[in-house]
């Protein structure tokens, strides 16, 4: 494990280089400093398409939630008549549901007890009736410490043979350190690209085969609908990912945080629980899984809140008892997350004071992100080189960039990835922050870059003005 | 170890990935006493009353977590103001809002993306949050400096203390990192510890001079450890947890001293900063100490130290907002700490703001100022009066021996127990500590932490109880106890 071991050392696994998200985020951070303090730049400021966050990318948060929140917070506001009546009594149900009626306690480990039958009920009617109970659900932190508390269960460190873990590429660069972090062996599928980034069974095979010798694969991750892909799993996908993962003995990790981004009409988001109840004993009451949402994204984007959850499924009452112990060693997951997942899967209903704003609100979100998928694909298929795929789903757009040689050459003499090259030079020359395809993982000598379709209508509009003088101005400098 | 792989279609394996076999065996060492069995059944308890089981009382009485709220103490009311302002800013136009209130929230909110809470905030925490830190600490510890860039938000203390055991637990075998702890101790610790698979070195608080830290103890523990393990840290609650001990600065200075004679790295939990009620008790700040020792120590020492929403005057556990300040961490090991926290992407960014508040609640002059100081001398002093009483009552009680609760928020008090008590308990498998409180539960409703679940010397028991109830449950509580007690000791001797 080649550990040193000597004054101020730690860990030897956690990679100390500076990621690319690192460095494009440091130096953007810079240029918007060097902007405040005067220095002139071609533009007034730097635009934001690297992460998934939409009250970052400027679109407001939803009415309900705030008040709801807000009235939590300070009861006083119970009395306040400006205040949706709707909005008054959701707040008064929660707050009875806390310990002396205050949103500053502490609440049970795995969550508020009413959250918890809330998420139960919005589960179960996403998935057709398929039952689900509240001692199966984990409230936490934003859905990745409900991931790293799993991979902790999984994880075996004491072994001289490393736990192995699938996981998608391309795929969210945090989970893959949050693997290194906790010791695992990642071992990395390719999605196909050409078929619209699916799931190739014959990938995860070839996958598993490669791990041989090398580590003891224990869990498959699976991220759908996809960051960064946006590519929706049909049925048919998902049950031979579940037979799969019975025949080779994975525990399925299914990231489901993105379900509620689905905009293209044909494509259905169906979860994995609902694809495995519906298979044949016994598959459906072995094979393990554990699914995550989140209050982060959807048309909540409540990133800063950090609500979460995790349902278990089949998974051995036992480990489960450990798995309760864990979450209470932490206390409790913060009272406004969880709030925030009560009102994502309890919303208003028709009827309601607030459904009319709620409805319109959210839909006014969804009509914005779409328009900014279709902008971008029509920007997409205008630009010599640039190839998306059909996009179903999720926060980003995944385009396929082609890099003239010389810029590639270039590239590789300053030792970096050629879609790094072009990221940052985009960041530099038109103030436009994305993120490179070598940040997720991809196929040899393929390039890509990553945009959040989350931002006001303006602000795309302009960062797609910035991007396509720049792409342009990049194939005259390299030809 | 790579198993063969199925023919197609075949029929899948019998049984589970995950079994109590296949899982991280350190997972299974872990333990969490605050909210352990005899909570669970406390809850179950509860939910019996609540369908009308007859029991010989009404209510159960959780004196067994830190949750001022919970036992119906209130939020500051201006920290509540700024909360509601930051989430739901149209209140910013609301005059029924103090102007100073919407002055915070307005510059909590300039920092925050797209000027909402609901935005990630960097995975160090909002910056200007960091910068009122830092200032903060610097008023506290008379004016030594403090950089915002050795500040990490965090999730609530307990996020941080785990992530810097994390951060410094490696080598196998004898060369695995051993952290020191006290006993008694707060049980994050020992959870933490074997969840990591780190070495937990166990050094005694003395009971007999009011739970004082020994650096001869210190001395004991360390030479008896590094036999078997390589002993990194050094932990220390103060004001203390459970046992409510305030350390003197000559104490602190000792341990320093200790520390940096044995290259030890220092962990200085001080959640319980403004939790300080006896006379002649004061909170020095490990920091203020380490600093005042002069640049051999300063320049040397590798120090982190915790603070947290959850306690003193504020009591707001539920929003999870806590800090930590690093210092003289080496250089790689910092850039992996940043590296580390950012797995988790950002703490709640309403924690993060209600820490802001706690750093920079109302001064002098501005709107709000008076009725905060109201509210926060009403909580202290209330806490001071809770711990004075609960040592009175406490120490009336023949078999029960209390040491004064100068700081934090529970008592720790020794019982006696009668020896067909230890031997129907051991026979029952149970702690005898946890074998007590259990019968207290079923017969009074109150529930109480067994002094196992914290750590003790052999063949002695205890229980942690808080303080926070009102004063008249309070009261009331221990009188129930007392009579418990001598029932208890009578029946079994």
């Amino acid at each position: 494990m080649g550990v040193r071991v000597s004054r101020g050392t730690m860990m030897s696994v956690l990679q100390i280089h500076r990621s690319e998200k690192d460095i494009l985020q440091s130096r953007a951070a810079e240029i918007q400093r060097e902007i405040q303090q005067g220095e002139r730049k071609i533009f007034s400021e730097v635009l934001d398409l690297s992460s998934g966050d939409l009250h970052g990318g400027g679109i407001k948060p939803i009415t309900f939630v705030r008040q709801v929140l807000a009235a939590c917070s300070y009861p006083a506001l119970l009395e306040d008549q400006s205040l949706p009546s709707d909005v008054r009594q959701r707040a008064e149900d929660l707050l009875r549901e806390c310990a002396g009626g205050s949103v500053g306690s502490y609440s049970e480990s795995s969550g508020m007890a009413k959250v918890r039958e809330c998420v139960c009920e919005f589960i179960s009617r996403r998935d057709g009736g398929v039952s689900s109970s509240p001692d199966n659900i984990f409230i936490s932190t934003g859905s990745q410490t409900a991931l790293m508390k799993l991979l902790t269960v999984l994880i075996r460190p004491e072994h001289s043979c490393r736990t192995g873990v699938l996981v998608p590429e391309p795929g969210y660069a945090t989970f893959r350190l949050a693997l290194q972090a906790q010791q695992a062996a990642v071992i990395p599928y390719q999605l196909c690209e050409d078929q619209g980034w699916t799931l190739q069974i014959q990938e995860l095979r070839r996958a598993l085969q490669s791990a041989t010798h090398i580590c003891t694969p224990a869990a498959i991750y699976i991220c759908n609908p996809g960051n960064p892909t946006g590519h929706v799993q049909s049925r048919t996908s998902i049950e031979e990912v579940i037979r799969f993962a019975a025949e080779e003995k994975l525990f399925i990790l299914a990231d489901e945080v993105y379900q509620d981004c689905v905009f293209a009409d044909e494509a259905d988001f169906v979860s994995y629980k609902k694809v495995l109840s519906e298979m044949e004993s016994p598959i459906s009451s072995t094979v393990e899984l554990a699914s995550f949402h989140s209050a982060s994204k959807g048309f909540m984007g409540e990133c800063g809140l950090r609500g979460g959850y995790v349902e278990l499924v089949n998974v051995d009452p036992a480990v489960q008892r450990y798995i309760r112990t864990l979450f209470s060693t932490r206390s409790c997951p913060p009272v406004p997350g969880q709030i925030a997942i009560q009102l994502m899967v309890d919303p208003p209903k028709p009827g309601d004071p607030s459904f009319p704003a709620f409805t319109e609100e959210v839909q006014s979100i969804r009509d914005v992100v779409c328009r900014n998928v279709r902008l971008i694909q029509e920007v997409c298929r205008e630009l010599p080189g640039v190839r998306c795929q059909p996009l179903k789903a999720g926060f980003f757009v995944y385009p396929r960039l082609q890099i003239p040689p010389k810029a590639i050459k270039w590239a590789k003499e300053h030792q970096m990835k050629a879609d790094m090259l072009y990221c940052m030079r985009l960041l530099e020359e038109e103030g436009l922050h994305v993120r490179p395809g070598c940040e997720y993982g991809q196929a040899e000598d393929t390039y890509h870059i990553r945009l959040f379709v989350g931002t006001r209508a303006d602000t795309m509009e302009a960062a797609l003005r910035r991007l396509k003088t720049f792409h342009t101005r990049f194939l005259e400098d390299f030809s | 170890m790579q198993q063969k792989m199925s023919e197609n279609g075949a029929i899948p394996r019998q049984g589970k990935v995950l079994t109590v076999d296949t899982m991280n065996a350190n997972v299974k060492k872990v333990d969490y006493a605050v909210r352990g069995p005899i909570v669970q059944r406390a809850v179950q308890i509860e939910k019996e009353l609540k369908e009308g089981v007859k029991k010989p009382f009404d209510e159960v009485i959780k004196a067994n977590i830190g949750d001022a709220h919970a036992m119906g103490q209130r939020p500051i009311t201006f920290f509540r103001q700024v909360m509601a302002l930051c989430t739901y800013p149209q209140l910013l136009d609301d005059n029924k809002f103090p102007e100073d209130a919407k002055n915070r929230a307005r510059r909590i909110l300039q920092s925050c993306g797209g000027n909402s809470i609901g935005a990630y905030t960097t995975s160090q925490g909002i910056d200007c949050v960091r910068q009122d830190v830092a200032k903060y600490i610097e008023r506290r510890d008379g004016g030594i400096p403090s950089d915002p860039d050795n500040i990490y938000l965090t999730t609530g203390a307990s996020d941080g203390i785990v992530t810097i055991l994390k951060l410094l637990t490696a080598g196998e075998g004898l060369t695995r990192t051993g952290v020191m702890i006290s006993i008694p101790q707060y049980p994050l610790y020992s959870a933490s510890i074997a969840e990591l698979g780190a070495v937990q070195i166990n050094y005694y608080l003395n009971e007999e001079k009011c739970w004082s830290l020994d650096i001869s103890e210190l001395q004991r523990s360390l030479q008896a450890a590094r036999k078997h393990c390589n002993p990194r840290v050094l932990c220390i609650i103060n004001p203390g947890n459970p046992t409510g001990q305030v350390q003197s600065r000559q104490c602190i200075e000792d341990v320093i001293q200790f520390a940096a004679k044995e290259n030890l790295f220092l962990m200085a939990d001080e959640v319980y900063q403004d939790n300080v009620y006896a006379k002649g008790c004061e909170f020095h700040s490990f920091k203020k100490v380490l600093f005042e020792m002069g640049p051999e120590y300063s320049k040397k020492v590798e120090l982190a130290s915790f603070h947290s929403t959850s306690k003193c005057y504020m009591g707001e556990c539920g929003f999870r907002g806590g800090y930590m300040e690093v210092i003289n961490m080496d250089a790689d090991v910092k850039a992996q700490l940043t590296k580390l926290v950012s797995v988790r992407l950002c703490p709640p960014a309403p924690g993060q703001a209600l820490m802001d508040l706690v750093v920079n609640p109302p001064q002098p002059g501005e709107p709000s100022h008076q009725t905060f100081m109201q509210e926060r001398t009403a909580v202290l002093s209330a806490l001071a009066e809770k711990a004075k009483l609960t040592e009175q009552i406490l120490n009336t009680v023949p078999g029960i021996s209390c040491n004064p609760v100068q700081g934090a928020m529970y008592s720790f008090p020794r019982i006696t127990l009668p020896e067909r008590a230890i031997s129907e308990a051991k026979a029952k498998g149970q702690a005898p500590d946890m074998f007590y409180c259990m019968k207290l539960l079923e017969e009074t409703g109150i529930c109480l932490v067994p002094g196992s679940g914290f750590g003790q010397r052999e063949g002695t028991y205890h229980f942690r109880m808080t303080i926070l109830p009102p004063t008249d449950k309070l009261k009331l509580m221990l009188n129930k106890l007392k009579d418990f007690h001598q029932r208890f000791t009578q029946q079994y001797s």
